[in-house]
Parts: C-alpha cells; structure tokens; sequence
C-alpha cells in the first residue's frame, strides 16, 4: 500500500492517490489536497466533503444524482467546482476511496 | 505509452434504438465520460429518437419478442411465446426500471438533465426526424440541434476523439 505524506501527516492512499482510510483525514489535509488539485476551497467545498463522507459511511454508493438531490449545490454548479472529472476529485478530496458506481 | 497518459477526450455516441436498455447504454457511456472529463456528443437517430421526445423519453419499453438473453425472476429462460401476453413487455419494462432506480439510475428525462448539466451536448438527426415527421418542438428543449450526418462528424473530430455506436 501506498503512503503519502500532508501537513506533515503520514496516510495510507492507493495507487492513484485516494484515501484507503478515510479516519486519517483532515480538513488541513483537505486544502492540501484541493491545492494539489488545482482547487480554491470554499465552505460550499467544505459542506460537500461532508456530505460525501456521510454518504460514504454509511455504507451508500456515490452517485451523481445523489450529488444532485443532497441540495447543497446542483450539477452544474458541482461541475464548476471540482473541474475535470467532478467526483473523483470530490472524493479524492475528501478522503474516501475512489466511487464505484457507474452513475 | 500508458492509459493514464494517453486519455480520451471526446467520445461521440451514436444511440439508434429506443429500448429501455439501449437508450441507457447509451447515457451510461455519455454521463459517465462528461464525469471523467471527457468531452460528449450524444447523437440520436432512428428508434433512439424517442429517447430525446419531450412525451416519450419517459415511456420507453424493452423488447420481450426475439431476445434470447430475457429471463424470467429466478433465472429460467423467457419463452418467446409467453412475450406475446397483453401486457407483458409493460411489466417486464417496468420491472427494468424499478431495477435501475434501486442502482440510483435516473429516469431519461432526469438523466438528460445531469448529462446537460455535466456538460454534454444532445443532438438528433435530421434524416431520422424528417422520416418520422419529428419537429424540434417535439423535442426536448436541451436537444442543441437536428443535424445531418455530415454536421456529426464535424462535431466528433479532433485528437483523441472517438465515435461510439451502441
């Protein structure tokens, strides 16, 4: 397993950089990540990262139109910030494995 | 050269037919590209048409007749004749969509609505629409155009861009 190192914390990633355990994330950890990603955080960022640990959590998958129905933001406006593939630099973000769904 | 250095940009998918499964096979591929960052194109033709007509999208039925691979709950092989019973591609289509809305898999018209919101572009085509007496009213208001095949393939060219056909 891979290991990455932020704010000088040690975490376990995979291969491509996502989280394989979501309880060493940080909200530090997560601007540190978002600046790697080329993203300007806002508290909407912030309420998403949330939302998307919860789901994930709680055992559910990640799917775009639950994006669409959390009501924190719509589609479009998620596009708009995580740009390039949206939920996997959500999740990457957020520190949480890679989604599995194809939705 | 690897995957992860060599990625697709644009995919360009061609759906001509109006089943329940092929219109999905069809968003799958298209929401799940403009999701990786892909640019997308999707064309409707044919059959597929329905997909993309304001009153239809969300009516679309699967085939029971002539679909070997159709199998009945528990797994036995669905006799064509029993696909012949009034009312049976109804609930078999239903059946379909209960089964895809378990997988968090949008109805078309709220699936268009994500993929449009996601970016991607929605077209259909004109000798498909002028042969079924289509109008751009009859249309989803998120369809861009009613293009000819030539107007397609201008649209789908450029590096790394690729044509899918479902």
């Amino acid at each position: 397993m891979a290991q990455k190192t932020y704010s000088g914390v040690t975490v376990d990633v995979s291969e491509e950089g996502y989280f394989t355990n979501p309880a060493q994330w940080t909200k530090e950890i997560a601007m540190e990540i978002a600046k790697e990603e080329r993203i300007v955080m806002t508290d909407k960022h912030f309420e998403m990262l949330d939302y998307l640990r919860n789901r994930f959590n709680s055992g559910e998958q990640l799917t775009i139109r639950g994006i669409n129905k959390s009501g924190i933001v719509d589609v479009k406006t998620f596009y708009q910030m995580f740009p390039g593939a949206p939920l996997k630099k959500a999740t990457k973000i957020a520190g949480i494995p890679k989604p599995t769904s194809c939705v | 050269m690897s995957e992860k250095n060599h990625p697709i940009k644009k995919v360009s998918i061609i759906c001509s037919k109006g089943t329940i499964e092929d219109v999905y096979a069809a968003l799958v591929m298209g929401n799940g590209a403009v999701m990786e960052g892909i640019e997308a194109n999707l064309f409707f033709t044919f059959f597929g048409l329905e997909a993309v007509m304001r009153k239809r999208m969300d009516k679309l039925h699967t085939g029971v007749i002539g679909n070997p691979a159709m199998r009945l709950p528990g797994g036995a092989r669905m006799p064509t004749w029993l696909g012949v019973i009034p009312g049976m591609e109804a609930m078999v289509s239903s059946m379909m969509k209960k089964e895809m809305d378990k997988l968090d898999v949008p109805p078309i018209s709220e699936f268009i609505e994500l993929f449009v919101a996601g970016g991607g572009n929605l077209y259909a085509c004109k000798l498909a629409a002028d042969m079924f007496k289509v109008k751009k009213e009859d249309l989803s208001e998120h369809v861009k155009g009613i293009i000819t095949v030539g107007e397609f393939y201008e649209l789908a060219g450029g590096e790394d861009s690729h044509i899918i056909f479902t």
